[in-house]
């Protein structure tokens, strides 16, 4: 009997695959193509203190295997998702996670307590509210905070250190490729009392409008993602999972249950799968069935079998 | 998946593609289509241009990679399309014009058999295109090549107006329109990514706050538009 089942800091994930954070939004739309049940769980769209506009202009720019985005966290604020969002989210049979990011560490500490209290009072009255949270130290589309808390490990630790001091939710830390020193990041994360840790978030980058003479991105950087970052999130995978003994959830550029396979035998607990949802709209269903079918082509039973194995 | 029927160029580099199925979808609305295995990666928001009870039609101008590739299919091969997606035209009541400019004539087609009644306003910088189409289904055509359409229309002859073009175009009707009854609905554009409303890639600021062009959008009540933010694009 296959089993695709795996445990994060005491939360039950059906199955590895994760939507990650700004791709599925609160999973409504994608719920018209096919049951977010199927998936092992699904992170929100990225959640601060107050509500965000996001960024003005081009949010959107294709490039070689890959995008550049700058959405700038647009967002309806904690309040909002725990009032409008959450039940719906909590409706289907599969992990919720929450996103949060800010623009200052009390914002951070805030929004994290919000939404801890929030499932405390949610549990008394046997109603599911968030199982974890994972904190947002890295986006680079926001101008004050985001990434700026994701570069230098001792800013980033007084983040992880607060939080962790206001919420009992499992913690997962959300780490950034454009960090000094990412292994040590995470290690960092694990001393702080995180449950686990995610990675990659999207690369810092740019596309330059030459007709124009500007940058395509009204805040001149952007986010890559998709395939051509992939090469380098599973080496930073397999660096970090070697390094820390919490669980390390994968994600850049996963497209297929190849891909998948080699997060996996990276070290990851679990992987998170981003663009690859704008490339196939049924791309959950898709790699759920898939990589079914693909232990039982190869006779695994459990994916502890290949956990790690390098 | 379905196949293509037909990918014939009207002019260079503007082609209309027919692809064979029982496809559903109102004017004004789109499809994602995609072509080709790895890259490039995203799909590309189109307009129904036309569709039948076996078929549906996409007019495209090749523009990058994506469309580039669209054109080279040949009829039997394959296509990747979602949809549709968007809200689309309203129903409206009344006299309508549909005011088109360049490849934003083509979401105009289905509305101008759905209204046959309507006038149709058609400019194009260079050259004409698919014209005949819509002289097969509108009360009347009229079609300018150089210059500006927008002189050849007065909105006060018009309960509603639906329009779709370059940005210049759409702001100096809605201008025209401006203190007129006039009901003027505009198409709008945007690069997306996932054209359902998830990844807000293409969200629009309006007066109304934010609005996801594929969600909300593609088609807005030019009261709600920011034309400086559309101009940003």
């Amino acid at each position: 009997m296959i089993s695709m089942a795996c445990n994060i800091a005491g939360v039950a994930f059906k199955n590895p695959i994760i939507m990650a954070s700004g791709t599925f939004g609160f999973g409504r739309e994608y719920a018209e193509f096919y049951s977010p049940e199927l998936l092992g769980g699904i992170v929100g769209k990225g959640l601060t203190l107050h509500p965000k506009a996001g960024n003005m202009g081009s949010r959107i720019h294709e490039t070689a295997s890959g995008m550049l985005n700058s959405v700038g966290l647009e967002n309806p604020g904690v309040a909002a998702f725990l009032k409008d969002e959450l039940d719906d989210m909590t409706r289907w049979n599969t992990a919720v996670i929450a996103n949060v990011g800010g623009s200052n560490l009390e914002e951070y500490v805030q929004a994290a307590a919000m939404i801890t209290e929030n499932a405390q009072k949610r549990r008394t009255m046997n109603r599911r509210g968030v199982d974890m949270l994972e904190l947002n130290i890295s986006c680079p589309n926001v101008k004050q905070g985001g990434m700026q808390f994701g570069i230098q490990t001792e800013v980033a630790r007084d983040v992880v250190r607060q939080v962790r001091n206001v919420t009992a939710l499992p913690l997962v830390v959300k780490l950034s490729p454009n960090a000094e020193n990412i292994t040590q990041m995470a290690v960092m994360c694990e001393e702080e009392g995180a449950d686990g840790v995610s990675l990659i978030n999207t690369f810092s980058a740019m596309k330059i409008d030459i007709r124009r003479r500007r940058s395509v991105f009204a805040n001149t950087y952007a986010g890559l993602s998709g395939p051509a970052i992939k090469p380098i999130a599973l080496r930073m995978v397999h660096q970090v999972a070697q390094a820390v003994s919490i669980p390390v959830i994968g994600m850049g550029g996963i497209s297929s249950v190849e891909d998948i396979i080699e997060f996996i035998m990276a070290g990851a607990a679990a992987i998170q799968v981003g663009t690859y949802n704008f490339v196939h709209l049924h791309a959950g269903s898709e790699l759920v069935y898939g990589l079914e079918q693909w232990m039982q082509r190869e006779k695994v039973q459990s994916l502890d079998e290949i956990r790690g194995i390098l | 998946m379905a196949n293509v029927i037909s990918n014939v160029a009207l002019v260079p580099g503007i082609y209309v593609m027919k692809i064979e199925g029982n496809f559903r979808g109102r004017m004004g609305q789109f499809y994602m289509l995609r072509s080709g295995r790895n890259y490039p990666l995203l799909p590309r928001p189109i307009s129904i241009y036309d569709i039948g009870e076996d078929y549906i039609s996409f007019l495209y101008r090749v523009v990058g990679e994506g469309t580039s590739l669209f054109s080279q299919l040949q009829p039997g091969q394959e296509i990747q399309l979602e949809g549709p997606f968007g809200n689309g035209f309203p129903q409206v009541e009344g006299s309508l014009a549909l005011v088109g400019g360049g490849m934003g004539t083509a979401p105009l087609l289905l509305a101008a058999k759905h209204y046959p009644h309507a006038h149709v306003y058609l400019g194009f910088v260079q050259q004409a295109f698919g014209v005949e189409a819509f002289e097969a289904v509108a009360a009347s055509v009229q079609v300018k090549v150089g210059g500006s359409i927008i002189e050849q229309v007065d909105p006060a002859h018009y309960v509603n107006m639906f329009s779709c073009g370059p940005t210049p175009m759409l702001q100096a009707l809605a201008m025209k329109t401006e203190g007129t009854s006039s009901r003027l609905y505009i198409s709008t554009e945007r690069h997306m990514a996932c054209g359902i409303g998830a990844c807000l890639g293409c969200t629009m600021r309006t007066r109304e706050g934010n609005r996801r062009v594929c969600k909300e959008g593609p088609v807005f009540p030019v009261e709600e538009v920011e034309f400086d933010d559309l101009h940003g694009v």
